[in-house]
């Protein structure tokens, strides 16, 4: 039995409206967050649904972004659906905080309108905000667009809230580029959204009085929550969050094509977003809005009969190695473009974790890290048209200029 | 099976404590213990609101206190505090 | 606020069973410990307790056994306060939307005096303002004893502390001690207060008077460290007596900013000869032996004059009371 297509509306949104658009659809309990440009939309637009009574959602305006995410786990932890935002220095703030969420295995959804990490200051996109926490243990699902916030801001609550996930989850969108660019946003009606994401469910666990009650704060089933544990149980935790992001894998796929259903809307297979990359000889790996462009300049050069193609990582953690390394293993040549930058790793983020995946194969493509777009350094089409330009060229000679290069840096 | 045993698989999520303290007998943490002068005592009940154990327990039935030695560190608060001095911190091996 | 006097007797409060049991880890002759098991005795119905790292928080918490007989939350060192409002929140809503009983549940945070008055500050002053329903219990033992008892800003003048040590240049802490109440005041709460276990009818009433305020409230209890202070395991008590009848610690509750001393203090403050010298509650602690030497003895005056200068500015606080 297949859904129906649900009937959409259009509206004009930023990146930042549509995601608490999304949100207000989706039922939550609790918004715990603190203002930070690119967000800020976010939670003012969130706050006059609150003052006009359009959302039953108790908002707290936490006195610091570590504030914010505690506030959030520990609501999460009553058993509230919650959601909170950030970018850059406040994201940094919540560090500490990030680790005790998903260790807590609560299922909070958090935006992230990515920004440059300061210093120095930087109030413009970029992604090291996110990439930096990579290791925190949160499912990290980065989009293209408004309308993809939106529709990934509603699919994040049921992804986290899976039983066998039970992990807090992180949409990331390019600050300003998505978060303040205005787009037609097609959204679903207020009753399919909560039909989709439906009430939330707790996984059972045994306290010290024996029974086998759902895991949340309850005066009637006591409950330890957040004890101290001796290196004999330490490594068996760290196992289970792995765990659960293999779960999630399989779940961020599910979901996307169950959501395909009602709105007409797939991406990729949930983890990996492919255009053209089949036959493709040279292919782009990227994260975000970049993709977008790449798209139109991908479809101009195969209208020129030159085999390019295109891979977006929607889902960064958990990692889809298996998913890219099928997508890109007949691919000559792979530019992996990185708009973050770790001082000391000489390539890229993603780039490493795009070359780990690839290692294994027999036949591996030959691969270069582009690192470009920081602190908001716009990239014209014309830059990325050049890439693929000597792409091309390095398939040709069997081999790339360089292992790293800065695209836009003033050199 | 001892707790620390059990696999990844085995154990709950979160680690939510699943055995209550009370099983964790800290008794023989203790050097001295304390002895009671029944005759003095006026179940005033000082002894049972400041001991930081739990471990002096005040039985209504029969209007008695008794002290879980089970639990008792010896710390010697409910010897200091007592107004009648009716308990006194001795070293196992003098009472015997 | 209800005016009753709540009647906490011995023999109600000793079969009341506590939630806070037997089998904790904490030192022999732990304050701590006994406030907190005092402050869980004072509890009136659900509640829900969140908890700072600290000593309190560890000893009651060792995997895979808990002392805690009510649901419990500890997540991080800075944040029991921002713990509260998160849960506050979840209530407040869950019931409204029916996703919970509507049967009120009691938030109680607890945190010693590193995540109360130090790294604790910020999330504390934030739920209070923000005026989250919640009762704030500071155990203070003046230091950061379970990370090996280093200096907080609760340290009084003179303590050694292992970063504050005595040394033979300089002798202990040289800042005298935050005066927390002072802060929380500031904020206009409607209950602040101070107690000592052993004065633990007042301690529990005092609970109990925060638990029934409809916003936060704050209670400030002093609570002797034999390990940290190198004081006698069993003086504990006699030490929580000795700091109130030196004035080093006077008990008092403020309603809505008016402030009451509580008898122990109002008994000094009507009769001025009973009140004990400094050195009366300095003596024995070893945290303070290193003032009793002659080329120190200036620090045992400078904590006599803090002393009697904050004593007098208090009574004149409470001059405002209505009785």
């Amino acid at each position: 039995m297949t859904a129906k297509v649900i009937k959409q509306e259009t509206t004009g949104m930023n990146g930042d409206e549509a995601i608490a658009f999304a949100v207000k659809q989706c039922d939550v309990d609790v918004v715990a967050a603190y203002p930070i440009t690119p967000q800020t939309i976010i939670v003012e637009k969130f706050s006059e649904y609150v003052a006009n009574g359009e959302v039953q959602t108790e908002f707290v305006c936490t006195e610091s972004e570590h504030s914010a995410m505690t506030a959030s786990l520990a609501a999460s932890a009553t058993g509230a659906r919650v959601f909170t935002a950030s970018a850059s220095a406040g994201l940094a703030l919540m560090h500490e905080m990030l680790f005790v969420t998903s260790g807590s295995r609560t299922p909070v959804v958090m935006a992230v309108a990515n920004r440059a990490l300061s210093s120095p200051l930087n109030i413009h996109g970029d992604q090291s905000d996110s990439m930096a926490e990579r290791d925190s243990g949160w499912i990290q699902m980065y989009v293209e667009n408004a309308q993809e916030a939106y529709d990934t801001t509603i699919q994040a609550f049921k992804i986290a809230e899976e039983l066998d996930v039970s992990l807090p989850a992180l949409v990331g969108l390019d600050g300003f580029t998505i978060s303040h660019t205005l787009e037609n946003v097609n959204t679903l009606s207020d009753d399919a959204v909560k039909a989709f994401v439906g009430e939330r469910k707790y996984p059972m666990v045994t306290t010290h009085e024996g029974k086998q009650v759902p895991f949340k704060l309850d005066p009637a089933n006591p409950m330890t929550m957040g004890p101290n544990v001796a290196p004999a149980f330490y490594f068996e935790f760290k196992r289970q969050q792995e765990e659960a992001m293999r779960n999630a894998l399989i779940k961020i796929r599910e979901i996307n094509a169950e959501y395909a259903k009602i709105s007409g809307r797939s991406y990729g297979n949930g983890l990996i977003d492919a255009h053209k990359l089949d036959d493709a000889e040279v292919a782009i790996v990227v994260v975000g809005s970049t993709a977008g462009t790449l798209k139109v300049i991908v479809d101009e050069l195969r209208s020129e009969g030159i085999k390019a193609g295109l891979l977006r990582i929607r889902t960064f953690r958990p990692f889809p190695a298996e998913e890219i390394k099928n997508a890109l293993k007949n691919v000559k040549v792979v530019a992996v473009m990185d708009k973050s930058m770790a001082p000391g790793a000489q390539t890229g983020t993603v780039f490493s974790e795009v070359r780990n995946a690839l290692f294994d194969l027999k036949q591996r493509p030959l691969t270069t890290s582009i690192i470009f777009g920081l602190g908001g350094r716009d990239t014209a089409p014309r830059d990325l048209r050049k890439i693929y330009e000597d792409l091309m060229k390095a398939a040709r000679v069997g081999q790339v200029d360089s292992l790293v290069r800065y695209l836009g840096l003033k050199e | 099976m001892s707790s620390k045993d059990k696999t990844w698989k085995e154990l709950g999520i979160a680690a939510v404590c699943y055995r209550p303290s009370v099983g964790f007998m800290t008794g023989d943490w203790k050097t001295y213990m304390p002895i009671r002068d029944l005759e003095k005592c006026t179940t005033c009940l000082t002894c049972v609101m400041l001991c930081p154990e739990d471990a002096i327990r005040f039985r209504p039935e029969h209007g008695k206190i008794e002290f879980d030695l089970g639990f008792c560190k010896g710390c010697g608060i409910c010897a200091n505090e007592c107004p009648t001095k009716a308990i006194t911190m001795k070293l196992p091996e003098d009472e015997e | 606020m209800t005016t009753q006097e709540w009647k906490f007797t011995a023999k109600d409060m000793a079969i009341k069973p506590d939630l806070f049991t037997s089998g904790h880890r904490a030192c022999a002759g732990c304050a701590p410990a006994a406030v907190l098991r005092l402050v869980m005795k004072a509890t009136r119905g659900p509640t829900i307790v969140t908890q700072a790292t600290g000593c309190m928080e560890i000893v009651g918490s060792i995997y895979p056994y808990t002392s805690w007989n009510l649901p419990w939350l500890h997540t991080a060192f800075e944040n029991a306060a921002a713990n509260a409002a998160g849960i506050d929140a979840a209530i407040k809503i869950m019931q409204k939307k029916g996703k919970m009983s509507k049967e009120h549940i009691d938030i109680i945070a607890l945190a010693g005096d590193g995540g109360t008055l130090d790294i604790g500050l910020q999330a504390l002053s934030g739920a209070v303002e923000r005026g989250h329903d919640f009762l704030f219990v500071l155990y203070d033992n003046e230091g950061y004893m379970n990370t090996g008892i280093q200096r907080s800003s609760s340290t009084p003048l003179g303590a050694s502390t292992t970063t504050s040590p005595a040394g033979s240049v300089i002798p202990g802490k040289l800042e005298t001690k935050k005066p927390i109440t002072e802060i929380m005041l500031a904020h206009g709460m409607e209950y602040v207060a101070t107690a000592t276990p052993y004065y633990w009818k007042d301690l529990l009433t005092k609970v109990r008077k925060g638990l029934e305020v409809e916003g936060p409230a704050f209670l400030h209890v002093f609570a002797p460290c034999p390990r940290g202070w190198r004081s006698e395991p069993s003086k504990s008590m006699e030490y929580s007596k000795l700091a109130v009848e030196s004035c080093i610690f006077p008990i008092w509750e403020a309603v809505n900013g008016i402030r009451q001393l509580s008898t122990p203090s109002k008994i000094l403050q009507l009769a001025p000869q009973k009140k004990k010298p400094v050195k009366a509650y300095l003596e024995g602690q070893g945290r303070f032996r290193h003032l009793f030497l002659p080329k120190n003895s200036h620090v045992i005056d400078q904590i006599q004059s803090l002393t009697d200068a904050r004593w007098a500015k208090l009574l004149k606080q409470c001059e405002t009371a209505t009785n």
